[in-house]
């Protein structure tokens, strides 16, 4: 189980402070799939962040199985089972995507294996296996090798920043497709940051965050009409579709 | 002794340099030329491929015949003896149409207080659609206070069709060490450089590539990566000269880490109106973001770091 407890978060401006969250609590079961959504520089990347142990809080607790987790760096809450696939992954010069997977697996991934999940990306992996991780590879091929990499992972608790930036429509289905078989006795906990209907469907907790603060937590099915309605009434022209399935906030 | 016995006798140092320098675990098939402290060791051609020790000054003569297709020479160097000096001339005469793989490479290990050097000149003619690849290695190992020196110079004229690939690897252990490369390519002809480098403590490198490129459709193709550690200082000159119709692609990437300095000097030149040169250098940090998605794997900093170079120097 993964508790966040009061937390705060500032960075340093001119002189003064920006508050990026404020007072933030939160709180996601064992097995359960959360999906984070709200209006861009809310704060959800950060709280993101902030649970992988990228930055630190200013104030408050993570617990994490019940332990306090708050001052343990990156490696130690990856150890612990926590996984966080970024919404912009870095690239590697000279190392295959077949090397990256092992990586991410704490030893060697045996090729079929690798395939199986490059696939579940949208990935034809025979073509990327040998390839390297390096500028000759899309945006969107990284993105999705990026959440391969995750898939590799044995994982407690699974983080997502806007896995469907930079996918197209067809891999979009696809990926959907991933995160519901995801979803199974003895999975991972996942905490998805998204703005598309269709993630946020799969979800089983939904929270809207903005200003830094939990502005609802709840049930999909509590959450997600009264925020579609919203939609609907903020935008006169009514529900718009973007891509794939309407998005929140943009 | 025969050679095979000579090359058993090796002392386990010599076996170590052998197997960094050229993957030598074992007495190899095929032509083989081995020199240590300075002294031709063991020499033996193979069908096609003649290994001739040169009359007038140290070194050899490695001639492959026309149209001999898959075969290999390893012409390894190993210094074990601190304070010695050693310079050799090697030409390499690939005839027409063969195909051929040569390990070069030095390794030295010093444990005394005398600086071990040696200075390899080597010169390629490359014949008409012939295809050569090249590898080398250079290693230091050994705890002695003498400085492990490499200046290794390579000279290469290629000529029409032919295709060259030139692997260059300074593994480790190297205080000093000067490369100097420098290619003429005739119409036609196709030259692929990878260059690597790893630098650490006090040691100083300089890489100097020129490529001159001759004939109308040559094309090369130059890729340098290196490391830079603690105090170490790097300097690359990498100049393309374009006098015919022909395409030129350098690109330099350094990773600076502690105290270290790199510096990359382009030069590009076209002397003629369809020459297209391109290059590229850059020198930075490993980037925080890759540390973070490696740590967030469950490596360590240093793990990771480590992860980033070997992949980066591969």
């Amino acid at each position: 189980m993964l508790e966040l407890k009061h937390l705060s978060y500032g960075v340093s401006d001119g002189g003064g402070k920006t508050d990026i969250l404020r007072d933030l609590s939160l709180t996601l079961e064992d097995g359960r799939l959360m999906v984070i959504t709200g209006p861009n520089g809310g704060g959800k990347s950060t709280l993101a962040r902030l649970v992988m142990g990228i930055d630190q809080p200013d104030a408050g607790q993570i617990l994490f199985d019940g332990q306090d987790i708050t001052g343990l760096g990156v490696t130690q809450r990856a150890r612990l089972g926590i996984g966080y696939a970024f919404q912009n992954p870095p690239r590697f010069k000279g190392l295959t995507v077949h090397r990256l997977l092992s990586l991410a697996h704490g030893g060697d991934l045996p090729a079929d294996q690798c395939c199986d999940y490059l696939t579940k990306v949208g990935l034809c992996s025979a073509d990327y296996l040998d390839r390297e991780v390096d500028s000759s590879l899309s945006g969107g091929e990284v993105k999705r090798i990026e959440i391969a990499t995750l898939m590799a992972r044995r994982l407690k608790l699974a983080i997502y920043d806007e896995p469907e930036a930079g996918i197209d429509l067809w891999s979009f289905n696809m990926l959907v497709d991933t995160f519901k078989n995801m979803l199974r006795p003895g999975g991972p906990s996942v905490i998805i940051i998204s703005h598309q209907e269709r993630i946020m469907e799969l979800a089983d907790e939904l929270t809207v965050i903005a200003d830094g603060r939990v502005r609802e937590t709840g049930p999909r099915d509590e959450i997600l009409p009264r925020l579609m309605g919203e939609l609907t009434d903020f935008c006169s022209f009514g529900r718009q579709t973007m891509t794939e399935g309407r998005r929140y906030g943009q | 002794m025969d050679n095979r016995q000579i090359f058993e006798a090796l002392s386990p140092e010599e076996h170590a340099l052998l197997g960094s320098i050229a993957d030598l675990d074992a007495f190899p098939t095929g032509a083989f030329n081995l020199r240590r402290n300075g002294q031709g060791a063991i020499r033996q051609s193979s069908d096609g491929i003649e290994i001739r020790p040169k009359t007038d000054r140290p070194g050899i003569d490695i001639l492959v015949a026309p149209g001999l297709k898959g075969q290999s020479v390893h012409i390894p160097v190993i210094l074990t003896q601190s304070g010695l000096s050693d310079m050799v001339y090697n030409d390499f005469y690939i005839g027409d149409g063969a195909d051929v793989l040569i390990v070069a490479g030095c390794g030295i290990h010093n444990c005394g207080d005398g600086e071990s050097r040696h200075d390899g000149i080597h010169t390629f003619h490359v014949g008409k659609n012939a295809r050569l690849r090249y590898v080398e290695k250079h290693y230091g190992s050994g705890d002695g206070t003498g400085g492990r020196v490499l200046n290794p110079t390579t000279q290469v004229e290629q000529g029409e069709g032919s295709y060259c690939e030139m692997e260059m690897v300074q593994i480790a252990g190297v205080d000093s060490t000067l490369r100097t490369t420098q290619a003429h390519l005739d119409a036609g002809a196709k030259m692929v450089i990878t260059e690597r480098l790893l630098t650490q403590g006090s040691q100083l490198a300089t890489s100097d590539v020129d490529i001159y490129l001759d004939g109308a459709d040559s094309s090369a193709q130059i890729v340098s990566r290196s490391v830079a550690r603690e105090k170490s200082s790097q300097l690359f000159h990498m100049s393309a000269t374009g006098n015919a119709f022909c395409h030129a692609h350098i690109q330099c990437d350094s990773i600076i880490m502690d105290d270290a300095k790199v510096s990359s000097v382009p030069a590009i030149t076209a002397n003629h109106p369809d020459a297209a040169i391109i290059h590229e250098a850059a020198i930075g940090r490993i980037n925080s973001d890759q540390l973070l998605k490696l740590e967030s794997f469950g490596l360590d900093a240093q793990q990771a770091e480590e992860v980033i170079i070997q992949g980066f120097l591969k």
